[in-house]
């Protein structure tokens, strides 16, 4: 059934997907080219010599890779949600066919982790294009990048669906997404920041999957961590869809 | 799928109840549709309508009471009952930024239909609904008429044994109003069972060959249009203007001259058998009236009667 209301998602994003795809993109490959290229070339010069042995551009690529999913997920989790529960009321009428809550979710995030995938794909090509990844074991990158996703598109879902208006996304992309990109591993490496906020930053999923992806593009990542990283990134899916179901069912089913 | 016993109701409510909180929008209420029949619930703003829908709909669970649709129940089977319903909501779900065809399309999807067969049944549906001409232009600069148009037309598309239209013609203009009669009666006609809500007295006269009067969350008459114009009204009404701003000093004047007089802040209401003669006794009483209407009476005096208050308020 969840399929009925990805397949909504989807003729909806037929008509726009030119546009998405560029403008989802474009965003990572500027912050690849300014840091990586511009900054890079200091950093690469400097006395650091590059980060953790390599140039700044090939620490740097899989960070953003992480982060652009990040963005990319909550994006759709937010005023997509809200209009479909509120404005456009799309929810309201898959509720009406014999749809039921959880297809709502499912089919949506879904969609969601779809679209996480085009850009990731996008991104990882534009970046090898770049000489930034050059390994194979960059393709589980995007695994890892749906995954992610999902870690955020879950919980943000739940609160989406609980807002009256787009006050609530402000405070989400500026409180808590803007901060989670600057620091959690996707620029520099954390042991930088000071050890109670590195700590704190050790909690974020975006570390989790910063860490993930550049171990395997970097061909440094060791079995165990790595099931760590996607455990706890699985514990975030898990959690979210449970809090997700929850808010959909108090704000549809009335 | 197996066709419903006539002998059954296609509805059966009983004491049926919608809460929210603390406060009670549908307070108990009984009643029975039958297959083939135009079922209508009448009533004011806030009077319970829509939650009634709702709950008919399978979208909204009732609070208390039992409610069998199809001969089914709709907190164990409501996706099954769902898909067999047909459902034009009051505030219109269609997606704007598609094209007429592309939601009927999608709608379809959400049946599980094979997209061949909503292909097919869309091309129907566009010529059912006028909208033939339209059918790759976006929503969202469509006239309300045709956005109503369409959601009756979208619902259609699972062929639905039951039709539910909360308010369907509200805010249409007179000729949009009778091109969605003219197309629910040719519903009727091929046997798909409507339930539909209305503040409309006409359009319930038009529509519906039962209907209950609902206020404050209750049923406060049930029949046909005719009976219950019958059962609550004379035949006729006889309506009287008078220059004053205080029509109730008119009325004591007119006293015993019918069973029953309505006063209304710029009109009163006679109920009588015969308007003529009634017009004609408040002459020979020495009042001269600024305008005398004799008409038939009507279902909004049936609802003047019952809720002491006109129906759009
Ligand atoms: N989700 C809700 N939460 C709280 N109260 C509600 C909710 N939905 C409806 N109500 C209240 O229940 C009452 C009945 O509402 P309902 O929409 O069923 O009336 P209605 O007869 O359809 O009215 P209208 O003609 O305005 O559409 C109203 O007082 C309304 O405010
Ligand atoms: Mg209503």
């Amino acid at each position: 059934m969840w399929a009925r209301a990805f397949s909504y998602w989807m003729a909806s994003y037929r008509r726009i997907w030119r546009g998405s795809l560029v403008s989802g993109f474009l965003n990572p490959v500027l912050f690849l080219a300014a840091m990586g290229i511009g900054l890079g070339a200091l950093v690469d010069n400097g006395s650091a010599g590059g980060v953790q042995g390599v140039t700044y551009l090939t620490f740097l690529a899989p960070g953003i890779l992480a982060a652009q999913a990040m963005q990319t997920a909550v994006f759709e989790s937010t005023f997509p949600v809200l209009g479909a529960v509120k404005w456009q009321r799309q929810y309201h009428a898959m509720l009406a066919a014999p749809l039921g809550v959880p297809d709502l979710v499912v089919g949506h995030l879904v969609f969601v982790a779809m679209r996480v995938a085009i850009t990731s794909t996008a991104f990882l090509l534009i970046t090898v294009a770049f000489g930034a990844i050059g390994s194979w074991w960059a393709v589980l990158t995007l695994p890892v990048a749906v995954l992610t996703g999902l870690a955020f598109a879950a919980p943000v879902f739940a609160l989406a669906a609980r807002q009256d208006g787009p006050g609530g996304f402000n405070m989400l992309f500026r409180f808590i997404i803007m901060p989670m990109f600057l620091f959690s591993g996707t620029f520099f490496p954390v042991e930088q920041l000071p050890a109670a906020l590195e700590l704190v930053a050790m909690v974020t999923p975006l570390w989790h999957a910063v860490e993930l992806c550049r171990g395997l593009a970097l061909e440094t990542m060791t079995m165990v961590p790595a099931l760590g990283h996607v455990a706890y990134l699985l514990l975030w899916v898990g959690a979210g869809l449970w809090l997700a179901l929850a808010s959909f069912r108090k704000r549809l089913v009335l | 799928m197996a066709p419903h016993p006539v002998d059954r109701p296609l509805i059966s409510a009983h004491q049926l109840t919608k809460q929210f909180g603390d406060f009670t929008a549908v307070g108990g209420i009984d009643f029975e549709v039958r297959a083939g029949e135009a079922f209508g619930f009448l009533g004011p703003n806030g009077a319970g309508k829509s939650s009634t829908m709702r709950m008919i709909g399978c979208v909204s669970p009732p609070s208390a009471g039992t409610l069998r649709i199809l001969g089914l129940d709709p907190a164990a089977d409501g996706p099954q009952i769902r898909g067999r319903l047909g459902v034009v909501p009051q505030r219109d779900t269609l997606d704007e930024e598609l094209t007429v065809r592309e939601n009927i399309l999608v709608y379809g999807r959400y049946f599980g239909l094979p997209r061949s067969v909503v292909r097919e049944r869309a091309a129907e549906l566009l010529d059912f609904a006028q909208l033939t001409d339209r059918a790759d232009s976006i929503v969202e600069p469509l006239s309300g008429g045709m956005k109503r148009r369409l959601t009756i037309a979208r619902s259609l598309v699972n062929n639905p044994e039951l039709l539910l239209l909360d308010e369907p013609t509200t805010g249409l203009d007179p000729q949009a109003r009778h091109v969605l009669w003219d197309r629910l009666f040719r519903l009727k006609r091929s046997g798909v069972t409507l339930v539909l809500t209305t503040h409309y007295m006409d359009e319930a006269e038009q529509l519906c060959d039962r209907l209950v009067v609902m206020d404050g969350g209750r049923i406060v008459a049930e029949g046909s249009p005719r009976q219950l114009i019958a059962e609550h009204a004379t035949r006729e009404v006889l309506e009287l203007r008078f220059p004053a701003d205080d029509h109730a000093a008119y009325a004591v004047k007119l006293d015993g001259l019918v069973p029953r007089i309505e006063v209304l802040p710029d009109r009163l209401l006679l109920y009588t058998e015969d308007g003529d003669t009634t017009a004609k006794a408040v002459h020979d009483r020495g009042l001269a009236p600024l305008s005398v209407l004799a008409r038939r009476s009507t279902l909004e005096d049936v609802f003047l009667h019952l809720t002491g208050r006109t129906l759009i308020d």
